[in-house]
């Protein structure tokens, strides 16, 4: 039998045949100790202050490199609700989390940004305490030459840090934020989508790897910059590399840097990142890049070489599904594990960093609140969403703590990936501006009344009736009439048990057919609004502005909500979750909520609204045979227009879609007789 | 047998004895000689860990430090570690040996049978290597699982005399319970240089990332908690059930329950270790109640686990397995595997400090959601925690993904269960299509003529940018290049090598489209502005089949199977592939992915390609394709049909049974029923035609 080799003396070493057949009979490793007289540890001190004293509690006046959230964060701070103050707001008892106005994002004393009192500026803060649960935002820290990842000229003391470039070993866990880095042009809000526009498969682009960028001839970062031109060969892989940077670059320069900028000249940077499977993103002088979220962008498969780089918000992203790691210590090895990766993996990737940079990259607005969102998650009483809702479109800023109530299958999202499917009945709401409830209505209650799967009738009324709600019976129907509201159609009221909400004008006209059939394909489709009256938008060169249509066209944007069906869940992101902005808008115009709920549900799904059947005038028509107002009435109109621009400004882009589709019964004025249809009262409906 | 009956029959013939004697001498060489090796190779091979020798420690050995701010990046030599891209790597398990001091005092106990276990996991792995020149990671087959039973600096000094040793670099210690009293350190006390430590119980001061790895603790009592498991009506809520707990946790604990089991309709049940058997951990104790630990794992809810000597010890596990929902309330605690395991979706975390509020949060977490983490906490207790074997495994397989991290498994990989109606659509890009066109893909055996109609037909098709005509016939060439209609578009004509149905879903490299448009080569009835709408539909919806001809399927009471169905009905579950738009990447799937029975299948009959595309698309996705327009004949105006004629029962039979074989080989129907269809927005509006997009839609 083979022998151990060794170098050691052999006095040290004897041996000794050991039986080792009946494993059964060895001890166990709990075997042999008194377990059962260890006591556990005492609880950790019940207030912050106290926490405060405990022995790995350090000086306040650095950074306070042993801070945890149970030590250095006081969570009763956030006991009701998860509030963000910013500095120089007026004092707030309710504040869990401070962000203070001082501009920390460069903190690289040779930068033009750099803020030079910072530590006389931060003593005046009024709440400081030590930094206790103040989050301090850095971009770059450090400087020429060592690029130091804790410098950053102040001290920070408990304060969390949301920064770019940390390493993992250099991050307090589940403490500091992985922040990412952006230009200084980044868009605050809006945002500039993923360049991929059409998915194709296989991935056919020029090249298969990328990159155009400085080499640092000295100092920090240079010597993975200085190597990395050996991978180019100047066919599928374009790696090219300038020494130029700074002023006295040609003090330093090496006997490569003549090639290596002229190389450099010929490829442009833009049409590298659009033709390449793959980009290069190296360590520049710290450990991130803006090439990172350019890539990302891009759909160019980001291959990191930049070791120990805590990704952005890499406590909640799962970035395996959308970049590659590769080593800096086995640079070679970068060609032959990317044309390892096979190309249906590849198409994987490229779609989830789509999906990633338009949900939580894409505008400052979007970074700072998955900032939030993370330090929410990681309170115990407010309720995390898992890895499923982070990592799938449309993500977690969308999908919001209160409804889900720890469930994530209830989202209007995520159905068909669970094979689940809503559950097979609906809520009516009944919008009504009106004090008496008019005949119409006794026709449509009737109407719906017929659906087999109606559960409930509820008439959101605007009139105030000393906020009380109660039963009342029309047509012989039970109907719970919900006042107080504030004539606020989307108010997410407690009695909708069902995910399915059908939004009704109290004047609209439908048959119990077109109900049903609207129904059955909303259950498809249970993230978008599917209903009966649809508008469209168009940009209007001349009047440089986005112009409102009612008119019939091949296409359309907005489905009102007089006649629609929508998924709960966009009641509670309405109210809870839309810009107060958008909300003041609506309400002092008494107006264009149903295009703002367009907006958002676009917004949040990346898709247009769906049709249903030929039905166009859904309302009664007056008695010259126009509809009655304020539909007709042209103020009303051009307040929508106004609303539409407000919108787009507030969202910063357009969110709508257009549709050119229609939903009908299959055997929607087919030949066959009217006893074979299953909706024959949809063949009678004449636009 | 039957050899011998073939020597009986060769021994007619006189001039073939002598291959008969040559076979029977061959037989027996096969009975006597070969088959008693194979029989020894087919058993498992005897245990490798068997060698032992004993070392003597001397006793001014000198140990290494633990380098406490060690990371993958800068204490692991990744260079050792071979080039391999699939995530493999070498393992090297030093031999059993037994270590004495210099008074020959063994340093610990003997080996414990676990971490035999944990040895001979590795050992059968495809990871384990005999070489220790091959080796990436070392493993040490000193017993370090239990700071208890072995001596710490005799151990540190015993591994720094390991011979490839080089201050523990590139070694692995598993170790799982670390600290002893009074201080309980939440990490193994050894000195070890730059090794990793594979521990149970690190706080997050004392992980470090990026190299340590955090697994579990074994527990032997968890198997037949799990095993014992039904998620039936249970009768208290929230149960605490370690027996060390410290005092000032069992006061305050106590005042809860007595506040709130007045008040409240929620039991919280505080039990306390046994006075008359301490150490029997099958037993606990509820006001001088004796119960079964195991009882009570089954009878709760919730198990609030909070701090014990060591952060992490076996209540955590049994409680995953038993299906008491773990609530963790212990500050700073680093779960087993948490760097691929996403807890959350099995534990709640909760602050040690703020105890007094955990039943009003957790009363409000509804039945269907404790159901849901019960069974995802009993998944990956099994998945990942049953047994030193697994335990082991996930180690290495964590240890292999950080080598290799392109080929890392992702979160839903990690995390959820198998289940069979979930679907990963890997269409998931939310988008809507800016494709500016479409190939068509023609598949064609010898009508000429049809063929030749139909690609003047498409070729005006505004979105078409490419035709490829599958030629799927070998006895006949297709048509010379200059007979071939001269059309505006690039037409490639594919030569097939065999007749085979599944060649007009092979993902040729010729398709530069996101989107195809699969024709027979007799589907002449379609408009182009059918053609266009139906492209534009699939924009819009490109992840799903978007086309023409449709079916569904029916299940039949009587027979208690499915039934396929080509009559006009309100509902359809399939669009035929002869006139449908869809995305490129189900050729790859189709071809690659789906099951190879179910492409064998359709090959060999020459039948049902149609309804397998529709099979795996939904299956993959759980989404209903889209029936466009109301068209319903393609051929020709005065044709039928031609599953409708009843000459064609044979053929209906087939595809009959083709859906009922599919549904058995995905092992459920995935075929979704629909009642709608997509028509252009104004279709049959009373509407001026010339400002209508899509006239020409409506004709069946």
């Amino acid at each position: 039998m083979c022998f151990l080799k060794t170098t050691r003396k052999p006095d040290t070493l004897l041996h000794l045949i050991y039986n080792a057949n009946d494993v059964e009979n060895l001890p166990s490793f709990m075997d042999d100790w008194h377990q059962s007289l260890e006591v556990g540890r005492p609880p950790a001190a019940q207030t912050y202050e106290a926490r405060q004293q405990m022995p790995y509690q350090t000086s306040h006046r650095k950074t306070n490199k042993n801070c945890r959230m149970e030590t250095c964060f006081d969570s009763s701070r956030c006991d009701k609700d998860f509030r963000v103050f910013v500095y120089p707001l007026s004092e707030l008892e309710t504040t869990c989390v401070f962000v203070i106005a001082i501009d920390t994002l460069d903190r690289d004393p040779l930068s033009p940004d750099y803020l030079r009192n910072i530590p006389v500026k931060m003593q005046r803060l009024r709440h400081w305490s030590g930094g206790r649960n103040h989050v301090i935002f850095n971009l770059y820290s450090g400087s020429w030459p060592d690029y130091n990842e804790d410098d950053l000229g102040f001290h920070t003391g408990d304060a969390i840090l949301a920064k770019a470039s940390m390493s993992v070993t250099n991050m307090r866990p589940g403490f500091d934020i992985s922040f990412p880095l952006f230009h200084k042009k980044h868009p605050e809000r809006g945002g500039e989508p993923g360049f991929v526009r059409s998915n194709t498969y296989p991935i056919t682009k020029n090249y298969k790897l990328a990159f155009k960028g400085k080499r640092y001839v000295l100092g920090s970062g240079s010597e993975t910059r200085n190597s990395i031109f050996h991978l180019h060969n100047g066919k599928d892989t374009i790696v090219v590399t300038t020494c130029k940077h700074g002023k006295n670059w040609k003090d330093a320069q090496d006997e490569r840097c003549d090639v290596d900028n002229t190389l450099y000249e010929k490829y442009d940077y833009g049409s590298l990142l659009k033709n390449s499977t793959f980009c290069l993103v190296p360590r520049g002088r710290r450990l991130g890049s803006y090439r990172f979220l350019e890539a990302l962008q891009a759909g160019c498969i980001p291959v990191l070489l930049s070791n120990n780089w805590a990704l952005p918000f890499d406590e909640v992203i799962d970035w395996n599904k959308a970049v590659i790691w590769a080593d800096e210590r086995l640079l070679f090895q970068v060609p032959e594990v990317i044309h390892s990766i096979s190309e249906t993996k590849l198409f994987a990737l490229r779609q989830q960093t789509q999906i990633l940079w338009e949900q939580y990259f894409n505008t400052i607005e979007k970074i700072v609140f998955t900032t939030f969102e993370i330090i929410k998650e990681r309170l115990p009483k407010l309720q995390s969403r898992d890895g499923i809702v982070w990592n799938t479109s449309p993500g977690a800023l969308v999908s919001q703590h209160s409804y889900t109530n720890y469930l994530n299958f209830n989202l209007p999202f995520n159905y068909h990936l669970f094979g689940k499917q809503p559950s097979p009945n609906f809520t009516v709401v009944i919008f009504s501006q009106h004090n008496n409830l008019n005949t119409p209505l006794y026709r449509l209650v009737r109407n719906i009344a017929a659906s087999k799967y109606l559960t409930q009738i509820v008439i959101n009324s605007c009139s105030d009736n000393n906020g009380k709600s109660g039963y009342q019976t029309i047509a012989g129907i039970q109907i719970l009439v919900s006042s107080g509201n504030g004539c606020r159609r989307f108010e997410p009221l407690p009695f909708i048990k069902t995910e399915a909400v059908l939004s009704l004008d109290d004047d609209v006209i439908l048959t119990s057919d077109e109900i049903d059939f609207a129904f059955h394909v909303w259950q498809s489709f249970p993230d978008r609004i599917v209903g009966f009256p649809a508008r469209s938008h168009y940009w209007d060169n001349g009047k440089d502005s986005w112009l409102y249509t009612s008119k019939w066209t091949n296409e359309y944007s907005i489905i009102l909500t007089g006649a629609a069906f929508y998924h709960q869940y966009y009641n509670t992101l309405y109210t809870q979750w839309l810009s107060p902005l958008l909300i003041k808008t609506v309400e002092q115009s008494h107006n264009c909520e149903d295009i703002l709920m367009n907006f958002l549900v676009s917004h949040v799904t990346r898709r247009p609204p769906i049709k249903v059947s030929q039905r166009k005038h859904y309302k009664e028509q007056a008695n010259n045979g126009m509809p009655k107002s304020p539909w007709n009435d042209p103020d009303h109109f051009m307040q929508r227009q106004t609303c539409l621009n407000t919108f787009v400004v507030l969202f910063g882009y357009m969110p709508l879609l257009q549709s050119s589709v229609r939903f009908d019964p299959i055997l929607f004025k087919d030949p066959v007789s009217n006893f074979r249809k299953k909706y024959k009262q949809i063949e009678l409906v004449s636009n | 047998m039957f050899i011998r009956l073939a020597c009986c029959r060769l021994l007619r013939h006189k001039k073939l004895i002598y291959i008969s004697i040559f076979i029977s001498f061959l037989l027996s060489f096969v009975y006597v000689v070969v088959l008693p090796h194979i029989f020894t190779l087919l058993q498992k091979p005897p245990s490798k860990i068997q060698e032992v020798y004993q070392y003597v420690i001397p006793e001014d050995s000198p140990i290494v430090p633990t380098n406490s701010r060690c990371t993958f990046y800068d204490c692991f030599n990744i260079y050792r570690c071979g080039h391999k891209f699939d995530g493999d790597f070498k393992v090297y398990v030093y031999p059993v040996a037994k270590h004495v001091d210099k008074d020959f005092i063994p340093i610990g106990g003997k080996i414990s049978k676990e971490y035999h276990s944990i040895l001979s996991a590795i050992v059968e792995s495809q990871y384990y290597t005999t070489n220790p020149e091959e080796a990436c990671v070392f493993v040490s087959s000193i017993d370090t699982l239990n700071q208890n039973r072995f001596r710490v600096k005799e151990t540190s000094q015993a591994l720094a005399l390991l011979p490839h040793w080089n201050d523990g670099q590139n070694h692995l210690i598993f170790n799982m319970v670390p600290g002893t009293a009074p201080d309980y350190k939440t990490v193994v006390d050894l000195s070890i240089g730059k090794s990793m430590v594979a521990g149970v119980g690190f706080d997050s001061w004392t992980y470090r990332s990026s190299f340590d790895i955090s697994i579990a603790i074994y527990s032997n009592l968890a198997i037949s908690l799990s095993n014992n498991y039904t998620f039936k009506y249970r009768t208290t809520f929230i149960s605490t059930i370690q027996t060390n707990l410290h005092n000032d946790f069992i006061t305050s604990l106590k005042s809860i329950e007595k506040q709130k089991s007045t008040t409240q309709n929620i039991t919280i049940r505080v039990i306390e270790p046994c006075s008359h058997n301490r150490h029997d951990r099958t037993i606990i104790c509820h006001e001088n109640t004796t119960y079964n630990y195991a009882d009570i794992l089954a009878d709760s809810v919730f198990c609030l686990i909070l701090p014990g000597p060591r952060l992490m010890d076996m209540v955590f596990i049994d409680s995953l397995a038993a299906g008491c929902i773990p609530i963790v309330a212990i500050n700073h605690v680093v779960l087993p595997f948490f760097e691929v395991i996403d807890w959350k979706r099995a534990v709640i975390m909760w602050s040690e400090t703020e105890l007094n509020t955990l039943l009003d949060v957790v009363s409000d977490i509804p039945l269907d959601r404790r159901k849901e983490m019960s069974a995802q906490g009993r998944w990956l207790y099994q998945t990942y925690l049953s047994s030193l074997k697994i335990i082991t495994m996930t180690t290495l397989k964590i240890l292999s993904q950080r080598l290799h991290p392109h080929s890392s498994d992702f979160y839903e990989n990690w995390n959820l269960r198998p289940h069979p109606v979930s679907a990963r659509n890997p269409l998931f890009l939310p988008y809507m299509s800016d494709s500016s066109g479409f190939t068509a893909i023609i598949l064609s055996y010898d009508r000429i003529d049809s063929l030749f109609t139909l690609i003047n037909l498409i070729s005006k098709a505004p979105s078409l940018q490419k035709i490829i005509v599958v030629w799927n016939n070998q006895l006949k060439s297709p048509p010379h290049f200059s007979e071939w209609p001269k059309i505006d578009v690039s037409l490639k004509v594919v030569q097939t090598t065999a007749n085979k149905l599944s060649n007009r879903f092979f993902p040729y490299r010729e398709i530069e489209t996101e989107a195809v448009l699969s024709l027979d080569d007799d589907i002449l009835m379609l408009t182009l502005d059918e053609i266009e709408f139906g492209f534009q539909v699939w924009k819009e919806f490109p992840d799903h089949i978007v086309g023409f001809p449709s079916r569904t399927h029916v299940w039949n009471n009587k027979t208690n199977t499915w039934k396929y169905e080509s009559e006009w009905k309100n509902e359809i579950s399939m669009v035929l592939t002869g006139a449908a738009f869809y995305h490129k990447y189900w050729n790859q799937a189709y071809t690659y992915i789906m099951p190879n029975n179910i492409k064998q299948w359709v090959d060999d009959h020459m039948n049902c390609e149609d309804i397998a595309m529709n099979f795996l698309v939904s299956n993959t996705t759980n989404k209903a394709p889209i029936k466009v327009t109301p068209k319903k004949k393609f051929k020709c105006p005065q044709c039928k049909n031609t599953e409708m004629l009843s000459a064609d029962q044979g053929h209906m039979a087939t595809r009959t049974s083709c859906v009922n074989m599919f549904a058995a080989i995905y092992g459920r129907m995935p075929l979704k029923t629909v009642e709608y269809r997509v028509d252009p927005v104004l279709y049959r509006d009373v509407f001026p035609t010339k400002l209508k997009r899509y006239n020409n839609v409506g004709e069946l």
